[in-house]
């Protein structure tokens, strides 16, 4: 039936026109809820002023508005009856604007009027009626617009005469019939459109709840269920970035972001701890972003080798053997991004004959920050496979050195088939551990440093999705304790003084905060380097400040790169200027390698002056002068030092004899409850004695000086230790009372025992 | 790593002069370029675990305090001795014997990856050969587009080879560059050549 309807519709074009005008001026002269708005009817075009006319306006308005609000209200079971109702409001629209018109026509009128009222008749009669007078009505508008132009102000304004037209009209009834019923279904179906807008738009603003307890118990023990996960994680976002409008009552923030923590890391395949840490790196809707990132890899890159090609040829021969490729940006000169290939671009002629390399685009980046100029000395300390180190080479055109160190050996093969085969010949490769190199290759030696430090890899995760599961917090910090070892060590074999350079670069294929600016930190605290920009224009910024931890303001020179913001590996470049060759000395603090220059030094026999702290360590151990002891109680020192410092707010003087190597005015410091030796580094063959008195302030002034000097006298690489009791000593003052009663009894060179109340007695013996 | 003794040199030398003839005079007086040392020193031969390598004095010289077994490779590496004394050039050398060769072959396309599976040359894939070639001379393939591709032994001299068939091999494969892909550890192991 209703493609009948629409067959005579096409037909019935011209006619639909003029029914839907029809109706909707229908349609706009009707109120809306309101209701009698147009009462009266004075002044309004298509009614005539009169009492006939006005009575019907209210009747037929008050209808209507009645049965508007059904319609708005509709719901589902209304269906049929609503219906009907808007169809007869339609009809009786159409009727009522007829019977406003022609007010003179009584007769027409008298007819209608039943019709209207017999609600109960059969409706196609109805219809029928109406569509009848629509269709007269129409030819009279259709007829009448001509007339427009001599508009009258008579009775009927529009012309809508009905009794001249009539018997025309009879003709076009059925498809008129048809195209009315039409029109009727389209205002219905709007209604019910805008009615279910309505609903829907309830529907979505009804609050979104977390998941019970129960529910989510019921989750664990189903597989998961990816879709509703995915919506309830696209809620969560939702209602976190609108949340004091979206929140459900009793729920706060915390548990919409543990919710969203377990949602992501069940949807993704991470462990809890890597997703907290990005949950914490992000804010939420940018976490979702880097999580959808490493999901797929990241476009293919290629560097061409400036020693045996040139961009613009390579390009032209591989796009002739059939790859896709284009320049990979602005920012590089010999990169080249791969969208696809025919052939395997690992085993073209050109790839085997070295005139480009396979390499990811943030590969690029820490050599274009170091800058390798020609006829300098390099050292790139963890090499394999070596795409860096080649491109190091081509930029210095074969000359001067690159040292090439590796610490695996498996992965030796491959960095040096890639080194024969770029055309590299200025590169020596060794086997180290880059934490020994500096005494391999010698301190302040080269002009620059590269370290692609080993990392947890957490901004390739699309390359290793073994990653999401494998790195736990421990694996963390053990890998931010090797890269502080490694930087250190880079850091000590640049020459400060270095015509050309004096630079180091330090890069990581990570993320996480703790391998990166944290190790920066770390460097700058213990070492005189400053970072400066790598001349990379894109990229974030290194962050200064992060949850609990307060960088260096400089560490925002440093250059962070993400998957979803910059298309490129997760990545992170710093590049640091050594200001000089002097190492700093600051107490070591928790989680941090033990100083390895320091303690090479150390271990060249400086003058350990204070045996008796030694007594006071923890270890406990009878023989407090074994080397390895040394750096242990070094350590336990410079804890104490600090925690004495802390505690006491001043330094403490240093009591040392020259001839023995014990402290001989222990008494007179623990009567002062703080005794720090200082040691003076013993390459310049002197040892600053100073006897502690009961007034630390005035012997410190001169002591200080003393020290001072002999630093100066001894150059840069003085080294001060200065062994403090314990904090449990600094603690318990009282007990140290007893103990200098023993002491004093205890002549001074001789061999001494502390009483440690919690540790064992340890013997003191006589050092050279 | 220490630098050869006679025995060594004279067969390291010999096996060169195959494939530069004359110009290994060049080759071994070559000025060093990488401006280490204020007076620019020349190339030399250094033995270090049975294999010898080309490279710059200067950076044997900064390469000493490297331990050993700790040293892994320095310069180019162009052949290394087998356990029977004999020398054989790898195909790392081949940069070093292209920019020095007297005698060359191009190889047309379709013979290209056959010679880069380790396949010899035939007539058919020659495209231009070197005049004067005598048989059994070492040669350097180059592609079409002068890409080095390997070097081997010349099977026959030019003359003859204009009177071979298409399926006689002009070119016995030494060494190629496809080893990188060939072979199980990515060229890693540096395949023998002669």
């Amino acid at each position: 039936m209703f493609s009948t309807f629409r067959v005579e519709l096409n037909e019935t074009n011209s006619l639909f026109q003029f029914v839907n005008f029809a109706s909707n001026f229908v349609m706009a002269l009707l109120p809306g809820k309101g209701g009698k708005k147009r009462k009266g009817g004075k002044g309004t075009p298509t009614k005539s002023p009169g009492k006939k006319s006005s009575k019907y306006d209210d009747e037929e308005f008050e209808e209507v508005s009645e049965e508007e609000s059904p319609v708005a209200r509709r719901g589902k079971g209304k269906g049929n009856a609503i219906e009907k109702k808007v169809k007869k409001e339609v009809l009786q629209k159409a009727k009522g604007k007829r019977m406003a018109v022609p007010e003179s026509d009584s007769e027409d009128e008298s007819d209608y009027e039943p019709e209207m009222d017999d609600d109960s008749s059969e409706e196609d009669e109805d219809e029928d009626a109406a569509l009848q007078k629509l269709g007269s009505t129409r030819e009279l508008l259709g007829s009448d617009s001509d007339d427009e132009d001599e508009m009258e102000m008579d009775d009927d304004p529009m012309g809508l005469e009905f009794s001249d037209d009539e018997s025309e009209s009879e003709k076009e009834l059925d498809v008129e019939k048809k195209s009315r019923k039409i029109d009727a279904q389209k205002i219905l179906d709007e209604k019910d459109a805008e009615a279910e807008m309505q609903l829907n738009i309830q529907g979505e603003a009804d609050d979104f709840s977390l998941p019970t307890a129960e529910e989510l118990e019921e989750e664990s023990k189903r597989p998961p269920d990816l879709p509703k996960i995915q919506t309830r994680i696209k809620e969560i976002v939702r209602v976190l970035g609108n949340f004091k409008q979206l929140r459900a009552e009793g729920s706060d923030r915390g548990d919409y972001t543990k919710q969203l923590a377990l949602d992501l890391a069940s949807y993704y395949g991470y462990n809890e701890f890597l997703m907290n840490m990005f949950m914490q790196m992000f804010p939420v809707a940018e976490v979702v972003e880097f999580l959808e990132a490493n999901e797929t890899p990241r476009p293919v890159c290629l560097r061409t080798n400036t020693l045996k090609a040139r961009r613009r040829e390579l390009m032209d021969v591989l796009i002739n053997r059939g790859v896709n490729l284009a320049p990979l940006g602005k920012w590089s000169k010999v990169g080249l991004v791969v969208y696809e290939s025919k052939v395997p671009v690992g085993a073209t002629p050109e790839y085997m004959a070295g005139h480009y390399m396979l390499q990811s685009a943030s590969s690029f980046l820490p050599v274009m920050a170091l800058a390798p100029q020609e006829k300098e000395r390099i050292i790139d300390m963890a090499a394999a496979p070596g795409g860096k180190t080649t491109y190091i080479a081509s930029l210095m055109k074969n000359t001067g050195v690159i040292y090439a160190n590796e610490l695996k050996e498996s992965r030796l093969p491959s960095l040096s088939a890639n080194i024969q085969r770029m055309g590299v010949t200025n590169t020596i490769i060794c086997n180290y551990d880059g934490r020994k190199l500096p005494g391999i290759l010698g301190k302040n030696t080269a002009d620059r440093v590269l370290l692609d430090a080993p990392c947890s890899g957490t901004g390739v995760i699309g390359k290793d999705p073994s990653v999401k599961v494998t790195k736990s917090g421990e694996d963390i910090v053990r890998c931010a304790f090797l890269q502080k070892e490694l930087i250190l060590a880079a850091i000590d074999m640049v020459d400060a003084a270095s015509k050309t350079g004096g630079y180091i670069v330090y890069s990581t294929c990570s993320v996480l905060v703790a391998e990166n600016e944290a190790v920066i930190d770390y460097a700058l605290r213990k070492r005189d380097v400053k970072v400066v920009s790598g001349g990379l224009d894109f990229g974030r910024p290194g962050y200064t400040r992060f949850r609990e931890h307060r960088f260096h303001p400089h560490v925002a020179n440093t250059r962070r790169f993400f998957p979803h913001a910059h298309n490129m590996d997760g990545f992170f470049v710093a590049k640091l200027k050594k200001m000089s060759n002097t190492i700093k000395t600051t107490p070591k603090e928790d989680n941090e390698p033990e100083d390895t220059a320091v303690a090479e030094e150390k271990d060249n026999g400086e003058a350990v002056v204070a045996d008796e702290d030694t007594a006071n360590t923890s270890a406990g151990s009878e023989d407090a002068e074994d080397e390895g002891k040394q750096n242990k109680t070094k350590v336990q020192k410079k804890k104490r030092k600090k925690a004495a410092v802390q505690e006491n707010g001043f330094d403490r003087a240093e009591k040392t004899t020259p001839s023995k190597d014990k402290n001989a005015g222990r008494s007179n410091a623990d009567d002062n409850n703080a005794v720090k030796h200082k040691k003076v580094g013993k390459h310049n063959g002197t040892v600053d004695v100073k006897k502690a008195t009961s007034k630390n302030g005035n012997e410190e002034g001169p002591e200080r000086k003393k020290q001072k000097n002999s630093r100066e006298q001894n150059g840069s690489e003085v080294r001060k230790k200065s062994p403090t009791p314990t904090k449990e000593n600094v603690a318990t003052g009282a007990k140290r009372g007893s103990e200098d009663q023993r002491k004093s009894n205890i002549s001074p060179g001789g061999q001494r025992k502390q009483f440690n109340s919690k540790r064992q007695m340890k013997p003191k013996l006589r050092r050279k | 790593m220490r630098p050869l003794d006679e025995d060594e040199t004279t067969q390291v030398l010999e096996k060169l002069h195959k494939f530069v003839g004359s110009n290994l005079k060049h080759m071994i007086e070559r000025q060093a370029t990488d401006g280490l040392d204020s007076k620019p020193g020349g190339f030399c031969f250094r033995l270090h675990k049975q294999r010898v390598y080309y490279v710059s004095e200067a950076v044997v010289r900064r390469a000493t305090n490297i331990a050993r077994e700790k040293l892994s490779s320095l310069g180019t590496c162009i052949g290394k001795f087998t356990k029977s004394g004999k020398f054989k050039l790898t195909v790392t050398c081949l940069d070093l014997l292209a920019a020095h060769a007297k005698y060359k072959i191009w190889v047309k396309p379709s013979a290209e990856m056959s010679f880069l599976y380790g396949n010899h040359v035939l007539k058919s894939g020659l495209a231009r050969i070197t005049d004067n070639t005598p048989q059994h001379q070492g040669v350097v393939v180059y592609s079409m587009s002068d890409i080095p591709l390997g070097f081997g032994l010349a099977a026959k001299s030019t003359a003859d080879c204009r009177k071979l068939d298409p399926t006689d091999i002009v070119l016995l494969h030494q060494s190629d560059i496809g080893v990188v892909l060939t072979s199980s550890s990515r060229g890693c192991t540096l395949l023998n050549a002669s």
